[in-house]
């Protein structure tokens, strides 16, 4: 999605809109005038904040929070400029309104870790104006010049007179005034809250059990409803009996759908029980004969074919032709699955005048069109409203459980909450595409890279999801993080051939990166041992002209201690990669025991993302960000036989877990630079980290993932 | 059927079929959604509950099971997140998407309340839940902190 962000930035900036300094800002209020949610007395002064008697500002998140921390950084910035006390900020989430649009994306939607970039000039904007606001309100009250009023802690004061009054008090002749225009921002070196570890908003509902998720939604009248889809994928439902199910206590109703079947009961468990009741009949379409076997085949053949060119520069073929030595490796990942924590779910209330939605979804814009789509209504009509999120992952930007529980609701007539198990989750993911590639080097006598070409075969996820970004062959979210390599190589090429398989394939955590950056990483680690030269120093040399690059790695290396004897029996390896706007280096340092079982000590992490809204938010991406990588590199594989997924629950695509946890240190590199994103950059280092460190332990290089398929596991 | 049970302090009687487990008890028929449902199968730990005091996977017990017993959730935890696992949560920022937290929380409580100081492989033996988003840093952390407090 890094992609996707560059090319709506490119159309951005060539409109001329940014170049004014402003984006254009969403002060009107979404329909009917009213923020959801707000209680009497409170004054709306925009659609981003309104404050109540009491003082308390609440904030609108337009984003989805999923773990990321948004629900903390984006009031941060609005508080920032209101000159708010933290204590007094509250944040809820926005109903699903243009005005809430990302405007990197252009619908309202949260992915390719834009949520912080997107939203960085018009929150602090509206925070301006509104203390403006404030600010005029109280000055036209007292009769004194709006100049001599202070803006400061939740409170405007006017030091002549003594006078101060709380912005609880102001707000409601405040949200009478006109809004002034652009109001200048203050500068970095006056931020207080910004780059502070503000206290996160959503952590006391999350330690009581009372922050709402889509699977903890309630309506009056209300059913639940869970559903299977054709195990085969693309294939259809041909029949079913109904009977089974119908006997089951607590069940209301059997529902078809075209490529599935829902049962309806009075709660999770009877529905459950009603469904593995049915034996649903299949027409299992065309790809009931795919597998691990035939898809690997049509990969590895596409390897051996020229590939569209996503990045060529000097003569790649001839300098690997004239070089002193030449390296080739083939190298290959899996399918995986997203596997949130909290399974798809999604509520909606389907009545002859409209439709309501409650879901846990990185995607309310995507959401409105699909319905409206499936309902012949205006995407306007469609009412989102956001839950948390048991996360997300790029998961949650499908709308394939929406649309199911939209088509249950209505053919039931009810209110409609459904649920998937676990095993439809894991069965029924967008997944990350598996992928293989064949990379070749050519080093120069003094061991220095001349060449290097890198083919890589894939599925393509913007040929489904956003077509419009495929062009000439190439998506660039395939060939991310491979063809735009940071490191000095005088030719390169990169070639990328699209394959089309059953399997539905969607943007999973850092999308293309996450096994672009294994693939290049890895290969780059072979070429520094073929020359015999230290591979954090090899890196180093290739950055000459990269300095923010050189810092990060050279950060990494310094904390987690490269160059320095590691404990007794204990190995490093280490990995840089640049995504969404970020640059991380992480270092894994690791010992093996026999019978393969590897100990992650410690993962040491630098992360460059310009600018730090929330160290403390930076470091938990990080850590989590790692804990996505490794648990990928170590266990994760999604196996397809038969047309269908054979995994289906934790038992057999396992994730790390707290004994297996490695130490982790973050170490945040503070550059200026543009603002970059950290809920996905923080996982493409971490498999080649690992697999470096593991050649460093054992000598053995691993070219293919997950590590359990070469015996080896986590201790 | 109806069991006996008492939830949070309170005495319940509740017409489910015996088999339905604990989990959807809690969460449909009472309306007790802070424990979740993650995978059904008791290897994720995001329905931990306390069953007379000991942390237990409340999607794989059927009611009847518990029949009588004293059940606790995140919701009776306390009632003021005053608990010092949630306190330590809380000043460790632990929770991300926070789905698994309730059962991180339930878990961590009974261990505590076995062994108030644990050590680190006390906690790696007993602290088996899943987190997806890897708050397990922060986790071990807040046990700690919540030991010593
Ligand atoms: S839902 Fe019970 S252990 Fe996962
Ligand atoms: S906080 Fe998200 S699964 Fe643990």
């Amino acid at each position: 999605m890094q992609t996707m962000l560059n090319v709506s930035r490119r159309r951005f900036l060539q409109s001329g809109a940014a170049a004014a300094g402003g984006l254009v800002l969403g002060f009107h209020l979404p329909a009917g005038g009213r923020l959801a949610g707000a209680a009497e007395g409170e004054a709306a002064i925009n659609a981003w904040l309104r404050i109540a008697p009491d003082d308390t500002v609440t904030v609108t998140v337009a984003h989805s929070e999923m773990g990321q921390g948004v629900y903390t950084s984006l009031p941060m910035l609005v508080a920032e400029e209101l000159e708010v006390d933290w204590t007094k900020v509250r944040a809820e989430f926005a109903p699903a309104d243009q005005v809430y649009r990302n405007r990197l994306f252009g619908i309202q939607a949260t992915g390719g870790s834009t949520s912080i970039r997107s939203s960085f000039d018009h929150l602090r904007q509206a925070g301006a104006t509104a203390r403006e606001m404030l600010r005029r309100a109280a000055a036209e009250g007292w009769g004194v010049p709006v100049e001599a009023c202070r803006a400061q802690a939740g409170r405007v004061v006017h030091e002549a007179s003594g006078r101060a009054a709380g912005y609880g008090a102001l707000a409601g002749a405040a949200a009478k005034l006109e809004p002034p225009a652009e109001v200048p921002l203050k500068k970095p070196g006056d931020w207080s809250l910004i780059g502070t570890a503000a206290a996160r908003l959503d952590v006391p509902a999350k330690v009581d059990g009372s922050a709402g998720f889509g699977i903890d939604v309630k309506l009056p009248g209300m059913l639940t409803a869970t559903v299977l889809a054709s195990p085969v994928f693309g294939g259809r439902l041909k029949s079913v009996d109904e009977t089974p199910a119908l006997a089951v206590k607590g069940v209301r109703a059997v529902v078809p759908l075209e490529r599935a079947v829902a049962v309806v009961a009075e709660g999770y468990w009877p529905a459950l029980k009603g469904l593995e009741a049915l034996a649903p009949v299949w027409d299992e379409g065309p790809h009931a004969a795919m597998s691990d076997v035939t898809i690997r085949a049509e990969l590895s053949a596409a390897l051996k074919q020229d590939g569209a060119v996503a990045h060529n520069e000097g003569d790649a073929t001839a300098a690997l032709a004239g070089a002193d030595r030449r390296l080739e490796a083939a190298y290959e990942v899996p399918y995986l699955a997203h596997a949130t924590m909290e399974p798809m779910n999604a509520t909606a209330r389907v009545t002859d005048t409209g439709v309501e939605i409650w879901a846990p979804t990185q995607g309310q814009g995507p959401i409105q069109h699909a319905v409206a789509g499936l309902l012949g209504l205006a995407p306007e009509q469609v009412k989102v409203h956001t839950t948390f999120l048991g996360g997300g992952f790029g998961r949650r930007f499908e709308t394939d459980f929406v649309v199911q529980a939209v088509l249950v609701s209505k053919a039931v007539g009810a209110p409609v909450k459904l649920v998937w198990s676990r095993e439809e989750d894991m069965r029924q993911d967008f997944y990350r595409p598996a992928a293989m590639a064949r990379l070749r080097a050519g080093l120069n006598a003094a061991g220095e890279p001349v060449a290097w070409h890198v083919r890589l075969a894939a599925p393509s996820i913007m040929s489904r999801a956003l077509p419009d970004y495929v062009k000439d062959g190439i998506d660039p979210s395939s060939v991310e993080g491979a063809a735009d390599s940071p490191y000095a190589i005088a030719n390169q090429r990169i070639e990328y051939a699209m394959r089309h398989f059953g399997v539905p394939v969607g943007f999973w955590r850092s999308v293309g990166n996450s096994q672009n950056a294994f693939f290049v990483e890895s290969f780059l680690d072979e070429l520094a041992h073929a020359a015999g030269r230290d591979p954090f120093a090899f890196r180093r040399a290739l950055l000459a002209d990269k300095p923010r690059h050189r810092r990060v790695l050279e950060t990494a290396a310094e904390a987690a201690g490269w160059g320095r004897t590691a404990p007794e029996g204990r190995f490093r390896g280490i990995a840089l990669h640049e995504s969404f706007g970020s640059i991380a280096a992480e270092v894994a340092e690791i010992s093996v025991a026999k019978g393969r079982g590897i100990k992650l000590h410690r993962m040491t992490c630098a992360i460059d993302c310009g600018r730090t809204i929330n160290p403390d938010t930076v470091v938990a991406q990080m850590e989590s960000g790692i804990v996505y990588g490794l648990t990928a590199a170590l266990f994760g594989r999604i196996t397809i036989a038969a047309g269908r997924v054979q995994e289906g629950n934790f038992d057999s695509y396992p994730m790390l877990d707290l004994a297996q946890m490695p130490e982790v240190e973050v170490r945040i590199v503070e550059s200026g630079a543009a603002l970059g994103g950290v809920g996905e950059p923080g996982t493409p280092p971490a498999a080649p980290a690992l697999t470096n460190a593991l050649f460093a332990a054992t000598g053995m290089r691993i070219r293919s993932l997950p590590l359990s398929r070469h015996g080896f596991s986590a201790v | 059927m109806a069991v006996n049970l008492k939830v949070n302090g309170t005495e319940r009687r509740i017409e489910v079929g015996p088999e339905t487990p604990l989990l959807w008890v809690l969460r449909d028929t009472l309306g007790l959604t802070g424990t979740k449902f993650g995978c059904g199968i008791a290897a994720c730990g995001a329905c931990t509950v306390h069953v007379d005091g000991a942390a237990i996977r409340s999607c794989v017990t059927p009611v009847e099971a518990v029949a009588g017993a004293e059940v606790t959730t995140i919701e009776g935890l306390s009632s003021d997140r005053g608990h010092p696992v949630q306190k330590a949560w809380i000043a460790e920022q632990v929770p991300q998407c926070g789905y698994c937290q309730s059962g991180m929380i339930m878990a961590a409580a009974a261990l505590l309340s076995d062994t108030p100081r644990p050590s680190d492989a006390q906690i790696d033996e007993a602290m088996t839940n899943i987190c997806r988003c890897g708050t397990y840093v922060r986790v071990r952390r807040a046990i700690h902190r919540a030991a010593r407090a």
